[in-house]
């Protein structure tokens, strides 16, 4: 009709939901490569091979834990449970099936630890849409359980000593690349696939931007937020056998800190936890972005006691810039 | 000196990434006048109002005000300068109760002003709340009001803040007759008062009824300011449009085969508290219209039938069929789609794209693998972008930063998009203006032809009876008559409606 209605082919369409996750996403990738330039500059030993390699190592599993976690805080929830359901899960593989012991089968074991991170979820996940609670309690409660268990289970000892094969999982090199990074690549990956591409991933979004409308639209909010909830049970525990198999030990209390790193890393990546905004390539970004603070902080000689106050103080600065450039009109 | 304008906007220019929404627009207004503002959807009318109000900065221009150019760089400033607004897109804290959000942000204070002085804000809230012509408790949380209600809520707001300059952006566009005279009377009382009114709506009837001037909007810039008494309707829609454009779509009627199967059915319905007994069918390719005060249960009784107010009497027949357990998820498979009135919370998903919007209720049928293709979601959503013109940039913009007539009409594109058998339409044509409603209109009347039924709520008289092949009308939760399309009249409906006086049905 009027000029300023474009027609056919004129209108652009990203992949991107809308330019504005794209721009975010962008000033995410500057915000990771001016952190870079500063500490090559700062410490020489922050551009070797070696170091790099180390980062994104150590990023890898905070990566993928965070991966489930973006499912849950885009649909606007929150999962407190996932760092004590990765060790419970994982506290009960090497308990049951003792990994480590030569003749079990590594296979069993995985798929135990799995099960049980689903179980969890769905717990969580059915309190959540069927129960109604708000995700903060349940998630709560769940990981006081799951912590329980964990003591109950093992009381105060460590397990250690798995399986070579077991190991490689979390501890491997292929071609001088960690296995765990080549893991975390992929889930970045399918997860993002599920999020963006998939009905399922559809309804993701759509539950955590507005829920009501979406309901209305058809939308199966309920069932999607319970198999959100199960993704991020199974993912945890699969963070979880990956932390023992690197650790090559297991013991109660090692993922105490996890899910706050997770839910950091996560708004880190430009999720909002309104619900609705965020992406997993995002998230992916802000788990390095942390990790290589804390790693410059290392190469720096800036004592741990500092470390803890200063990557706190750094989230807050990032989320709040991010906050008032959103604002600016 | 004394400056004879209240208001005056010189030069005003802003762009969004990707629209250049104003250009070099120039508006004024005087003490005691009704200034209309008129333009097609995405002309530009709300951003040059939010840009008095404080909400946007402009890029360049001026905002004078009594003779003193000012920076209006927040909401609150324009408050402190005495500019109130009832935005399009309401500005309620669904949470909060009514009162609540009429004095959020100035509540009344007691002599330390540490502590809200409830009595004052009760009593000043129940005598905003009669003024308004509202029938809704204080206490009652705005989320559980309909869209009129909460219209009236943002109208008693703005009234609240005593101010001298009052924007209003499409107040009338959910409200029926009876609500409409209330506030004219408002109107004009406030101009008796010397209080400047911007008056933006696309009922082009009202121009004459309420506005002293009129300033036409196209495509972001300023087509001419008249006063109302000089210009007539065409030439306004001309100006608007820049075409002559038939205001309105008349349909063609054939006559109605008789035997045609009904559709839906409800039998003497009931919601606890909302409805009771709410009876009537709709038949295969016919527009079937529900007219009423609002208020009156034909918001609840769509909400019934689409199953997410439960039923407590009565029952709900589909294709033949009784439905027991229904929910929005079953009844769109069957073919049924509801077209809410209330487009903020319930029509669109405010930071999802255009493209995500309108294809979010036909995903399951476009995609039967649960994989999105891009390309095929882009040429369906492009499909309905087209038809019903919605104006966009771009197919991923976030539909909250559409026009509100182009938000609308995505959720009308969302329902179309599912290739339905019965659409309810909850006023599908709020907030659209003149061209894209008659645009609406064509589109049910193909509908109705290809064999879809439509049931039809609206406030707007002309709209239920120009559209409708049969109509009832519905008080307080009843159907209280039923009229053949050559029978109603305006009159009637309303005399019905409203009840009273020799209802003799
Ligand atoms: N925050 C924003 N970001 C991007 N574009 C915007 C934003 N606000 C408005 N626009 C664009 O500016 C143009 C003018 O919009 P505006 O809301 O002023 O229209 P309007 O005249 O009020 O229309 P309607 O009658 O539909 O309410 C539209 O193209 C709209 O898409
Ligand atoms: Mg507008």
């Amino acid at each position: 009709m009027t000029k300023r209605h474009l027609e056919g082919e004129a209108v652009r369409a990203g992949g991107f939901a809308s330019p504005r996750t794209f721009s975010s996403i962008m000033s995410r990738m500057a915000g990771l490569l001016g952190l870079f330039v500063l500490l090559a500059l700062s410490s020489p030993a922050f551009l070797r091979s070696q170091n790099l390699i180390n980062v994104l190592r150590q990023a890898s599993l905070l990566t993928i834990l965070s991966c489930g976690m973006t499912l849950v805080i885009l649909t606007g929830g929150i999962d407190l449970s996932v760092g004590a359901v990765a060790t419970l899960s994982s506290c009960m593989t090497a308990n049951l099936f003792r990994v480590g012991q030569p003749g079990s089968s590594v296979l069993l074991g995985v798929a135990t630890a799995l099960l049980v991170g689903a179980l969890c979820g769905l717990v969580n996940g059915l309190m959540v849409a069927k129960v109604k609670l708000p995700p903060f309690i349940a998630t709560f409660g769940m990981m006081q359980v799951a912590r329980g268990c964990s003591l109950l289970l093992i009381g105060g000892n460590i397990i250690y000593g798995f399986r070579r094969d077991f190991r490689f999982l979390g501890a491997g090199v292929i071609g001088g690349i960690p296995v765990p990074i080549m893991i975390a690549a992929a889930v970045v990956g399918v997860i993002w696939f599920i999020s963006r591409k998939t009905v399922f991933g559809r309804s993701v979004y759509a539950t955590g931007a507005n829920k009501r409308a979406a309901m209305l639209s058809g939308v199966h909010v309920d069932r999607a937020l319970v198999q959100v909830y199960v993704l991020n049970g199974v993912i945890a525990a699969f963070t979880g056998l990956l932390y023992v198999a690197r650790l090559n030990a297991a013991e109660p209390g090692f993922g105490d800190q996890l899910q706050l790193q997770a839910i950091a890393a996560t708004v880190m990546g430009g999720a909002a936890m309104t619900g609705g905004r965020g992406d997993v390539t995002g998230t992916a970004v802000g788990a390095l972005i942390m990790m290589m603070i804390i790693n410059g902080m290392n190469l720096n000689g800036i004592s741990s006691l500092w470390q803890q106050a200063l990557t706190g103080a750094i989230i807050i600065c990032a989320v709040l810039a991010e906050n008032l450039s959103q604002r600016r009109k | 000196m004394q400056c004879p304008y209240l208001v005056q906007l010189k030069g005003i220019c802003k762009s969004f990434p990707g629209v250049r929404a104003l250009n070099n627009v120039d508006f004024d207004l005087k003490p005691g006048e009704v200034h209309v503002l008129i333009g097609e959807n995405g002309a530009g009318k709300s951003t040059l109002m939010k840009i008095l109000s404080g909400n946007y900065m402009q890029d360049s221009g001026e905002i004078i005000l009594g003779g003193k150019a000012v920076t209006m760089d927040s909401p609150k400033k324009a408050e402190e300068s005495g500019i109130s607004i009832i935005h399009q897109e309401f500005n309620l804290v669904p949470q909060l109760t009514v009162e609540q959000n009429i004095f959020l942000g100035h509540e009344p204070r007691c002599k330390m002003k540490l502590f809200p002085n409830r009595a004052v804000s009760r009593s000043d809230a129940g005598k905003l709340l009669e003024r308004v012509g509202l029938d809704v408790g204080l206490d009652e949380r705005v989320e559980d009001l309909g869209v009129a209600q909460k219209q009236l809520v943002e109208l008693a707001k703005a009234l609240s803040l005593d101010a001298r300059v009052l924007i209003m952006d499409e107040p009338t566009a959910a409200l029926s007759s009876r609500e409409i005279e209330s506030l004219f009377g408002i109107i004009r009382q406030l101009t008796g008062e010397g209080v400047g009114i911007i008056y933006i709506s696309h009922r082009l009837g009202e121009v004459h009824e309420i506005g002293d001037r009129v300033t036409v909007l196209r495509d972001g810039q300023g087509v001419g300011t008249m006063n109302v008494a000089d210009v007539v309707l065409d030439e306004l829609v001309r100006m608007m449009v820049g075409r002559d454009l038939s205001e309105m779509f008349v349909r063609s009627r054939v006559p109605a085969e008789s035997g045609r199967k009904i559709v839906l059915k409800a039998e003497r319905l009931c919601v606890d508290g909302l409805l009771d007994d709410i009876s009537l069918e709709v038949r295969e390719g016919e527009i079937v219209g529900l007219a009423g005060l609002v208020g009156s249960g034909r918001t609840e009784f769509a909400k019934a039938v689409f199953g997410v107010l439960p039923v407590s009497d009565g029952h709900i027949e589909l294709f033949g069929e009784r439905v027991t357990r229904s929910n929005p998820r079953n009844l769109i498979r069957m073919g049924v789609g509801l077209v809410p009135e209330d487009r903020k919370d319930e029509g669109i998903i405010q930071i999802l794209s255009v493209q995500e919007n309108i294809t979010m209720a036909s995903l399951g049928r476009l995609f039967p693998s649960g994989i999105v293709k891009s390309s095929i979601e882009r040429r369906t959503t492009q499909k309905y972008v087209d038809m019903l013109r919605i104006m966009t940039d771009s197919l991923g913009k976030q539909v909250c930063f559409l026009s509100g007539g182009n938000q609308q009409k995505v959720v009308v594109g969302k329902w179309l998009c599912s290739e339905l058998r019965l659409i309810i339409f909850d006023e599908p044509t709020r907030g659209v203006d003149v061209g894209a409603k008659a645009e609406i209109h064509r589109i049910m009347d193909d509908l109705v032809r290809q064999g879809v039924s439509i049931l039809m709520i609206s406030s707007d008289l002309p709209e239920v009876l120009g559209m409708s092949d049969r109509i009832y009308v519905v008080r307080s939760g009843r159907t209280v008559r039923e009229f053949a399309r050559d029978e109603a009249s305006q009159e009637e409906i309303i005399r019905h409606a409203m009840g009273g006086e020799s209802c003799a049905s």
